[in-house]
């Protein structure tokens, strides 16, 4: 009985510790983001106040409509910035996805020499750290005329994009079986439609987290942006980002409201798709 | 009229190969030549002039080099390793809630939407000594009335830079582990217990190796792109104040941007390559070595 009473006990701790934890732990997930979100509705007055204002007063659409006003009061672009980071991480989404289908396909469905080589050889040109990258990349297209267009950005994206989705996508084509295309070419199709009809069906939601990587990659990615962009005509939001800071002061409010402005497209397609993002993980990897 | 017939593996992979030589392996062979030259991009002359492997030793001989060198080395490992254990632990708890677990699992993802850029900000402005977040709540709790100075101190500094590194990709470990932990079998959880296993030792001997390959995945994925981390400290510090907080990431930039010192950025950017390589290639090896422990090698 009284040994009972204790094990319950040491249960019950045991759980409401558990779930302090995890309160804490989400806590410090959630709060740097919802800093942001806040501050962007508040007033710098009330942003730079000190003693700091705990209880939020105040609050306004000022900073959004500063950074959507004109250049003279603080406003920055950012309709076009918004625009070029759709266009670039759109169309080298869709080509990476294009490119790494076939990839991808190859290294699952093929077998040739010097397979394993060309497959790491492709990841590896993923861990080339884009600083190291960018110096001789901006050279070279500074040579033919690349810097500062969407073209050039987009090609970057693409191979920046397109040795993971190979990665994944690889490793969804090698779970449908093959005896199924085999089938349906005996059924009297042709390769490509049995690709088309029974095997790329099976692998979709592969081929959509991969998707998601490829373009949050590219919405979000900056070493190399920085340098290769040079005016509005190319600039991407994560280098608009720095249009709010200036040698010794940075418009912290104003900045909060890009943030947001940022964060919310991923935001959005990241919970449409959450399942296959996690599928997507585990699965191209582990039995890849 | 003639035609070569081209395996089909060869033409479904000959874009990938196409464009990741245009964008990647040229400039990376440029790089590779430039940095055997005293190449400055205010004269463009120098390019032509070739010094052997001099940019290479000035680099093994500078202290700078070595000091920024070691502390990427240190901010890596500490970072990766806080990383698994911190998204171990989280996942662990997260699998034993029984009520709204999809919503903690969104929650979750929530860091891995920022862009890295944007975490340096938030982070900037989080720890700034004057109107932070941090400083702002230890004064009005009355733990301090002094402002601490979170960027500018050099300890201080590299924990804030990890603090922000491990916040945006504990979720990516995380997440891994936790659909690992849902793929566990049941079976040998249960005759665990019935032949009187402390849970501790079910952990150890079933749960853990069950997790490596999972946890090893997201150590190779990190490791493609660790160098990510520039975008953080490059908005955080940028290496500074006075270099404390020098990374061989924001010192490559500064030497050949602001210094327009190409040929030696490009040295030493390939120091940072090779570094990067050994880490992916080290990472993949355990992947598949866990991978075919458990018998899913393919």
């Amino acid at each position: 009985m009284d040994i009972n009473h204790q094990h319950r006990l040491k249960t019950r701790i045991g759980a409401g510790l558990r779930h302090i934890t995890l309160f804490i732990a989400m806590s410090i997930i959630c709060i740097p983001g919802l800093w942001i979100v806040l501050n962007s509705f508040r007033p710098t007055v009330d942003i730079m106040a000190k003693p700091p204002v705990w209880v939020p007063r105040g609050l306004n659409l000022d900073n959004y409509r500063a950074m959507f006003g004109g250049a003279g009061e603080g406003g920055v672009p950012v309709v076009q910035y918004f625009t070029n980071s759709l266009i670039i991480s759109v169309t080298s989404t869709v080509i990476a996805i294009l490119i790494g289908m076939a990839g991808g396909y190859a290294f699952a469905r093929y077998r040739f020499r010097g397979k394993s080589a060309i497959f790491i050889g492709l990841l590896l040109t993923r861990a080339v750290p884009g600083v190291a990258l960018s110096l001789p990349l901006f050279i070279v297209m500074a040579k033919t005329g690349l810097i500062d267009t969407h073209v050039g950005l987009i090609m970057v994206y693409v191979a920046m994009n397109v040795p993971f989705t190979i990665w994944l996508i690889d490793g969804f084509f090698r779970q449908v079986p093959p005896d199924l295309a085999e089938a349906a070419e005996i059924d009297g199709c042709t390769r490509w439609q049995a690709f088309w009809k029974v095997e790329f069906p099976v692998a979709k939601s592969g081929v959509a987290s991969a998707g998601i990587f490829a373009f949050l990659t590219s919405w979000n990615e900056y070493a190399l942006a920085s340098q290769l962009t040079r005016s509005t005509f190319s600039k991407t939001m994560p280098v608009g980002l720095r249009d709010f800071t200036s040698e010794f002061t940075i418009n912290w409010g104003g900045m909060c409201a890009l943030a947001v402005l940022m964060i919310i497209p991923a935001l959005i397609l990241t919970f449409l798709v959450q399942k296959h993002l996690i599928a997507g993980l585990t699965f191209g990897g582990v039995k890849g | 009229m003639f035609k070569i017939k081209l395996p089909t593996w060869f033409v479904l992979i000959l874009p990938a190969i196409l464009i990741l030589v245009a964008v990647v392996l040229i400039p990376l062979l440029l790089s590779l030549y430039s940095s055997f030259t005293p190449y400055r991009l205010t004269r463009p002359d120098t390019l032509y002039k070739w010094i052997g492997t001099y940019n290479y030793e000035k680099a093994a001989k500078s202290w700078v080099f070595w000091s920024a060198f070691g502390r990427t080395v240190l901010l890596l490992t500490i970072a990766l390793n806080l990383e698994m254990l911190l998204g171990l632990g989280l996942a662990l708890l997260v699998s034993r809630v029984t009520r709204g677990q999809r919503a903690l699992r969104t929650v979750m993802m929530f860091p891995m939407m920022f862009s890295p850029i944007l975490v340096g900000f938030q982070f900037k402005f989080i720890f700034n000594d004057n109107v932070g977040l941090v400083n702002n709540a230890l004064q009005s709790l009355g733990v301090t009335t002094a402002a601490i100075p979170w960027l500018v101190d050099q300890k201080l500094a590299m924990f804030s830079i990890i603090f922000a590194e491990v916040w945006t990709s504990t979720s990516v470990f995380a997440i891994l582990i936790l659909a690992g932990l849902f793929a566990i079998p049941k079976d040998p959880l249960e005759a665990a217990k019935v032949d009187g296993c402390t849970p501790w030792q079910t952990f150890r001997h079933i749960t853990l190796p069950f997790l490596m390959p999972f946890i090893y995945i997201a150590l190779a994925i990190r490791s493609l792109d660790v160098a990510r981390a520039y975008d953080i400290v490059n908005i955080m510090t940028n290496g500074g104040p006075a270099r404390r907080t020098e990374l061989l990431w924001t010192l490559i930039g500064r030497t050949g941007y602001v210094d327009a010192k190409m040929g030696y950025a490009n040295a030493m950017g390939y120091v940072s390559i090779f570094m990067a390589i050994f880490f992916t290639i080290f990472f993949f090896k355990k992947l598949s070595a866990a991978r075919a422990e458990l018998g899913m090698a393919g």
